[in-house]
């Protein structure tokens, strides 16, 4: 494949499982089992280069923790990861120096600096780790540039986090993540903690570098709205599995798993106003003890006998692919 | 204005600044505090005479009593000791060993809790498990009878000429490691709170190195309940420094601390000639009790909650 139309990312059946057992004594003195938390089961997707990837679902899905995967502040209990046609976790790969083309950018501003830094030096951070600049003067002039590009001023650089607002603070972390030149962005919910006006400043802002850089993005989030807005392809997670995967306006038109429908139903709208709106029914269950088959079929209108027993494997639809047993067999 | 006097106005409006100017309790303990060190630093310019240079001993000046009793000298203040060294000059001698000793024990223990409790935190696993279970066993045992051990298995080991000159180093020791469990603990606690925030994944992300990580982006968070503890633990160590000497186990008695020289006076104390005894005494309860003041005032003037 040639490097340009390879994808930039790629997951091949990565997995994540987390040891939940109770401390050693107590499983020695109690019999208590060893329990395995799998919160990434089995997930293939890839980010092509230039695109922004949304991942959708309800919290405790796994969309953060595949995004810690891809980062490798989570490593891989399964599978493989590959960057740029090259798998991070193999021996002869210099990680280091592939990770260093990746950064993210986290969901709560007012965790994600260090409250006892100056914001130059948090945005410098990266050039000092990776020794992008020469001397000081050229430190100093990459992050004004920097500042100026994400929307503050050189000067702010003086100051410390905790005289910036939360939108503003999420800037300084962009101009972070950009530090180090990379070509993909991880980003964990980046505008969940915001106010809704400062969300869309903050998304434009990301489309715009996005142009200007040719970046990438993997975007986690659970607002449907900002996914619609930003995104070239959707993920849909539930449960640790992705179901179903597909281009952003095909997703939202004719969405076909039951779940995706289920949550495009749940979106307001001015049309839907005064009338009875379907809830998304039933909890999702418990992640220690998934369900046999398809994880989905204890909430799924269509489900039968064989969604109870057989695991639906993400499959080709039109536009996209999607993990259901009933839109395999045309029932949906 | 200057850059200078700017800085200089801050820290003066400073809440701890603040807290400080408005609290009596805070401004008496440090003025008493700077007293004592003040007299412990400046002692062989302040003191009266030199209680260590043999040459100026007499000993039939032995047992004088204060200079306001009956039979007591305008030459000696607070009275001699059996081998006629002048008392106020002893104990500002001897303030300065209590001193230097339970600040070096505190620095030692802090360095060594500190970077502990870091790296318990920071790394878990087997070696928190570790550190922590060792910890655990400290704690099971008053902190004097480790450094009484310390110290013990440091006269065994070492020949005692040896052991004479390095009598305050080894004291040093042995009140540092008996007190760095308090200090892991804190930081271990604190630290596993840091690193769950996103500022220590975002390093990790970039790609620091662990050791970075915990000096450069976690230690300065965590120092907080630490700087509160080390004033505590300054009067506990000179306490610990007093109880192994008034044993006979701390500093020799050529270069007698606050401790011997209340085990010095202890022998004398029913035999009539009590301030021997009791102004070493005096001296190191003022000392102690100054220093506890002042680190439960920055304990409450660093507790928001207490605001």
């Amino acid at each position: 494949m040639d490097p340009a139309s390879r994808p930039l990312v790629r997951l091949i059946g990565a997995s994540r499982d987390f040891d939940v057992s109770r401390p050693w004594l107590n499983r020695v003195l109690e019999g208590a089992p060893r329990r395995l938390l799998r919160a990434v089961d089995d997930v293939s997707f890839d980010v092509r280069r230039g695109e922004t990837l949304a991942l959708v679902g309800e919290s405790g899905c796994g969309k953060s923790t595949v995004a810690r995967l891809i980062v490798g502040l989570y490593a891989l209990s399964r599978g493989r990861i590959e960057f740029d046609g090259l798998d991070l976790a193999a021996l002869e790969t210099d990680a280091a120096a592939l990770r260093r083309r990746m950064q993210m950018i986290f969901q709560d501003p007012y965790a994600s600096l260090n409250p006892r830094w100056r914001v130059r030096d948090i945005v410098a951070e990266p050039i000092r780790v990776l020794r992008l600049a020469d001397n000081d003067a050229a430190e100093g002039a990459r992050v004004a540039e920097l500042l100026r590009q994400v929307g503050l001023a050189a000067e702010d650089g003086e100051k410390y986090p905790h005289e910036f607002s939360g939108g503003q603070r999420q800037r300084i972390s962009i101009a972070r993540a950009l530090c180090g030149n990379p070509e993909f962005l991880v980003c964990d919910e980046p505008t969940s903690a915001l106010d809704v006006s400062v969300q869309a400043q903050i998304l434009n802002l990301m489309a715009e570098l996005q142009e200007r850089l040719g970046l990438t993005y993997l975007f986690i989030s659970h607002n449907l709205a900002v996914v619609l807005h930003i995104a070239d392809r959707v993920g849909v997670m539930y449960l640790g599995r992705v179901v179903e995967l597909a281009e952003a306006a095909q997703l939202f038109a004719t969405p076909r798993h039951p779940y995706t429908r289920m949550l495009m139903d749940a979106i307001p709208d001015l049309e839907m106003s005064g009338k009875p709106r379907t809830p998304v029914a039933g909890e999702v269950p418990n992640p220690l003890a998934p369900p046999a088959g398809c994880a989905f079929h204890p909430r799924c209108p269509h489900a039968n006998a064989r969604c109870r027993t057989e695991r639906p494997q993400l499959r080709p639809v039109a536009g996209g692919a999607a993990a259901c047993h009933a839109v395999e067999e045309g029932r949906l | 204005m200057t850059a200078g006097a700017g800085r200089l106005r801050r820290a003066w409006n400073h809440d701890l600044a603040w807290s400080f100017r408005h609290s009596p309790v805070a401004l008496l303990a440090a003025v008493l505090t700077l007293v004592c060190v003040g007299g412990a630093l400046l002692a062989p310019w302040i003191a009266p005479h030199n209680p260590f240079d043999s040459a100026t001993l007499n000993l039939s000046d032995g047992f004088t009593p204060p200079a306001w009793s009956g039979s007591g000298t305008a030459k000696y203040l607070l009275g001699t000791d059996d081998q006629g060294r002048d008392m106020l000059s002893t104990i500002l001698y001897g303030a300065r060993i209590s001193l230097g000793v339970g600040l070096a024990a505190v620095l030692f223990s802090a360095v060594l809790g500190v970077s502990l409790g870091l790296l318990s935190g920071y790394l878990g696993g087997h070696l928190d498990a570790f550190i922590m279970r060792v910890a655990d066993i400290q704690l099971s045992f008053p902190a004097i009878l480790i450094a009484l051990l310390i110290d013990g298995v440091a006269r065994v080991a070492l020949p005692p000429e040896l052991h004479d000159q390095l009598a305050v180093y080894v004291l040093v020791l042995a009140i540092g490691v008996s007190g760095w469990v308090q200090y892991a603990r804190t930081v271990r606690g604190s630290t596993l709170v840091e690193k769950g925030k996103e500022y220590v994944q975002a390093a990790r992300v970039i790609g620091r190195h662990p050791l970075a990580i915990m000096l450069r982006h976690v230690l300065p968070n965590v120092t907080g309940p630490v700087l509160v503890i080390a004033t505590i633990h300054v009067a506990t160590a000179i306490i610990t420094e007093a109880t192994l000497s008034f044993l006979g186990v701390g500093v020799p008695p050529t270069q007698p601390s606050l401790g011997t020289l209340v085990r010095i006076g202890n022998n004398f104390l029913l035999s009539g000639e009590w301030w021997i005894a009791l102004f070493p005494g005096l001296a190191l309860v003022v000392l102690v009790l100054a220093v506890n003041l002042l680190g439960d005032w920055l304990r409450d003037a660093l507790n928001p909650k207490l605001r």
